[in-house]
């Protein structure tokens, strides 16, 4: 069984952290994720930075800058994870956008990541539409999870859709906003959550966008399966280097 | 083979919409609802009321005799630059400002590169009373000054794009992301043939009056309505686009697009997508882009901030791949010299956009009885340093 179902599986709420490969130094990747691990989180969003992340906020956008400045490619990001088996067991995802995929071709670039073990894909660029028709059986082939966002405008007939082509967990994002703008829930979102939660979907829902600290965790987590920490780490890695993990997760849990 | 737009939003292998799930209800209520909307007698109504009495078209079709005589050929000049705001832009904002009053937005987005999209918008937002707010990459706001202040006496707000590489590419991002922020009440009026589909049909589709009214002037002059060629400059391709609409399935009539090379287009600083591009995602939509091996998107360059943009429409991709378009693509300084070459002969100083279209005699030679038409997209008040500064003036 893929990690990802296998953690999905565990009766506790699971807390996911984003990071951009690269960053804060090109070789920091191993390090972030061996240090993630050992902290207690539940799963790992590396980010395979991009030019132009049009869903991103400042914080990643600029980390991904950065990244890109200090030489990060796919192939490098491979060459780094070639041995990540042999020191963690924590699912792993690849969270990217899609043009540098389909550069590297997506067979290849799937085939890679079935050979390093990662578990999942997060492509916020790839509409769930083009990925149903063009792309569905080749992620299968190579065992990989393909995670979906949906947003509080999200229609509820497009979540059943969503729902149906899912087969790990949803991406629920917290506010109709980019990745770190918003900081805390008020009664918008709120509802939304609600309204999910009572949607009985099959696939879980973690929750991401606007997580911080223990509060805004517990908040999203009172709903739904987990949470995602992304611009908040990456803040925290800026200003306090890769080996105060323990740290930021000790704010979180 | 068919150039226009499939069902499923894509000319030949080129457009669809790649868009983060944040946009998919305004793009998807968009998509349901243009055709629909721009088909309404009352939509058609005030749409043609409005390029007729605010834009002021038809606008010209003149035949150019001393350009004519020096290139030995029958040159007409689709003179876009009299429109009102002095561009063709304004074509789509008035289109768009329609379909967004219709959808029930009430605030306004859009990127400008060299500004005279931002104008445009800035200028049917102030007419319709609808507020707006126009992302413009931080160097473009210091390379085209003029038309920020413009903006800003027309009441919008200019936020400048400080990411990447401050210029067009950038300040479509900031829209994007704008757009993401304010998904309800926003509509984003986007300047090109780019963008998510519906964008490249909608914006093409406004732009084509421009060859509709080609046909019927050239008819009056000629007694015909097809011309040989028509020729026009491509950033995104908004002008080339209309100019092209209503030729697109006539073989007869030569389709020529003339880009940005920059300081040349091996030079590493160039805007020549065809030529460099490779297929990809850019915007939101599968076209030929400047990219990197593993996929960033590059940084063009062009003397024209409004050319200087790393990808071209979905349109053009195909017109370029299917071998139905001839693509040509003009130095800096072949732009400027044909600039200076029509102001001298013909009393026109046009866009620096425009001038590349009128360097294509550098490199095509046309029949003695070959018709061609040049989309004269925009005027060049607004380059007037440059040109100042260019040619020491």
């Amino acid at each position: 069984m893929n990690r990802i179902n296998q953690k999905l599986q565990e009766d506790k709420k699971l807390l996911s952290i984003y990071f951009t490969a690269g960053y804060p130094n090109v070789d920091d990747t191993a390090t972030i994720i061996q240090n993630l691990e050992t902290s207690g989180v539940d799963m790992i969003e590396i980010g395979l930075p991009f030019s132009d992340p049009l869903a991103d906020g400042p914080t990643i956008q600029a980390s991904s800058t950065a990244a890109l400045k200090n030489g990060m490619t796919s192939e490098l990001l491979f060459e780094q994870l070639k041995d990540i088996r042999q020191s963690v067991s924590i699912p792993l995802i690849i969270m990217g956008y899609f043009n540098p995929m389909l550069q590297y071709g997506i067979e290849a670039f799937c085939e890679k990541c079935q050979a390093i073990g990662i578990d999942g894909l997060i492509i916020p660029d790839l509409p769930v539409d083009v990925y149903h028709s063009e792309y569905k059986a080749t992620f299968e082939k190579y065992g990989l999870i393909n995670v979906f966002l949906i947003t509080p405008q999200t229609s509820d007939k497009r979540i059943h859709f969503i729902d149906s082509v899912s087969d790990g967990f949803i991406y629920m994002v917290s506010s109709a906003s980019t990745t770190g703008a918003k900081v805390g829930f008020g009664n918008t979102q709120t509802e939304y959550f609600e309204r999910i939660a009572d949607m009985n979907l099959k696939n879980p829902q973690i929750v991401g966008f606007g997580i911080s600290n223990n509060e805004t965790f517990t908040q999203a987590t009172t709903y739904a399966k987990g949470a995602i920490i992304g611009s908040a780490f990456i803040k925290h890695l800026t200003k306090n280097g890769v080996n105060a993990t323990d740290e930021f997760i000790n704010t979180i849990l | 083979m068919s150039y226009n737009i499939n069902n499923k939003g894509y000319y030949g292998a080129f457009g669809g919409a790649f868009i983060p799930e944040m946009l998919y209800p305004n793009v998807e209520e968009l998509r349901q609802n243009y055709l629909k909307i721009m088909a309404e007698p009352s939509f058609q109504e005030e749409f043609h009321q409005l390029l007729k009495d605010y834009v002021g078209r038809p606008s010209p079709l003149y035949f150019a005799k001393r350009l004519s005589e020096k290139y030995n050929t029958k040159v007409y000049l689709k003179r876009e630059d009299l429109n009102h705001t002095g561009a063709h832009k304004v074509n789509n904002t008035i289109g768009q400002i329609l379909m967004a009053k219709r959808l029930g937005k009430n605030r306004i987005i859009a990127e400008t590169g060299a500004g005279q999209h931002g104008v445009a918008t800035a200028t049917v937002c102030a007419l319709m009373g609808i507020e707006c707010i126009v992302y413009m990459g931080e160097i473009d706001i210091a390379r085209q000054a003029p038309n920020v202040a413009r903006m800003k006496m027309l009441g919008a707000k200019v936020i400048p794009a400080l990411s990447g590489s401050r210029t067009l590419k950038d300040a479509t991002n900031e829209a994007i992301r704008d757009w993401i922020n304010n998904p309800v009440d926003t509509h984003y009026i986007i300047g090109s043939a780019i963008g998510p589909h519906p964008y490249p049909d909608m914006v093409t589709k406004f732009q084509s009056v421009i060859s509709e009214e080609i046909k019927w002037q050239l008819k009056e002059k000629e007694g015909k309505e097809d011309p040989d060629y028509v020729v026009a400059c491509i950033g995104g391709g908004s002008n080339a686009a209309g100019t092209y609409y209503h030729f697109l399935d006539k073989e007869h009539v030569g389709i020529i697009a003339v880009e940005a090379a920059g300081k040349g287009i091996h030079s590493g600083e160039s805007a020549a997508t065809s030529a460099l591009g490779k297929e990809g995602i850019i915007h939101g939509c599968k076209t030929l882009l400047m990219q990197t091996p593993d996929g960033q998107i590059t940084e063009p360059y062009s003397i024209s901030a409004g050319l200087d943009y790393p990808g071209v429409g979905p349109l053009h991709s195909h017109l370029y791949k299917s071998g139905r378009g001839e693509f040509y693509s003009a130095t800096d300084d072949e732009a400027m010299t044909a600039g200076l070459e029509l102001a001298q002969l013909e009393g026109i100083i046009p866009a620096i956009e425009t001038s590349h279209a009128l360097a294509i005699f550098e490199h095509k030679t046309f029949h003695p009885d070959d018709i061609v038409v040049i989309s004269l997209s925009g005027r060049g008040d607004k380059d007037l340093q440059n040109y100042i500064d260019y040619f020491k003036l």
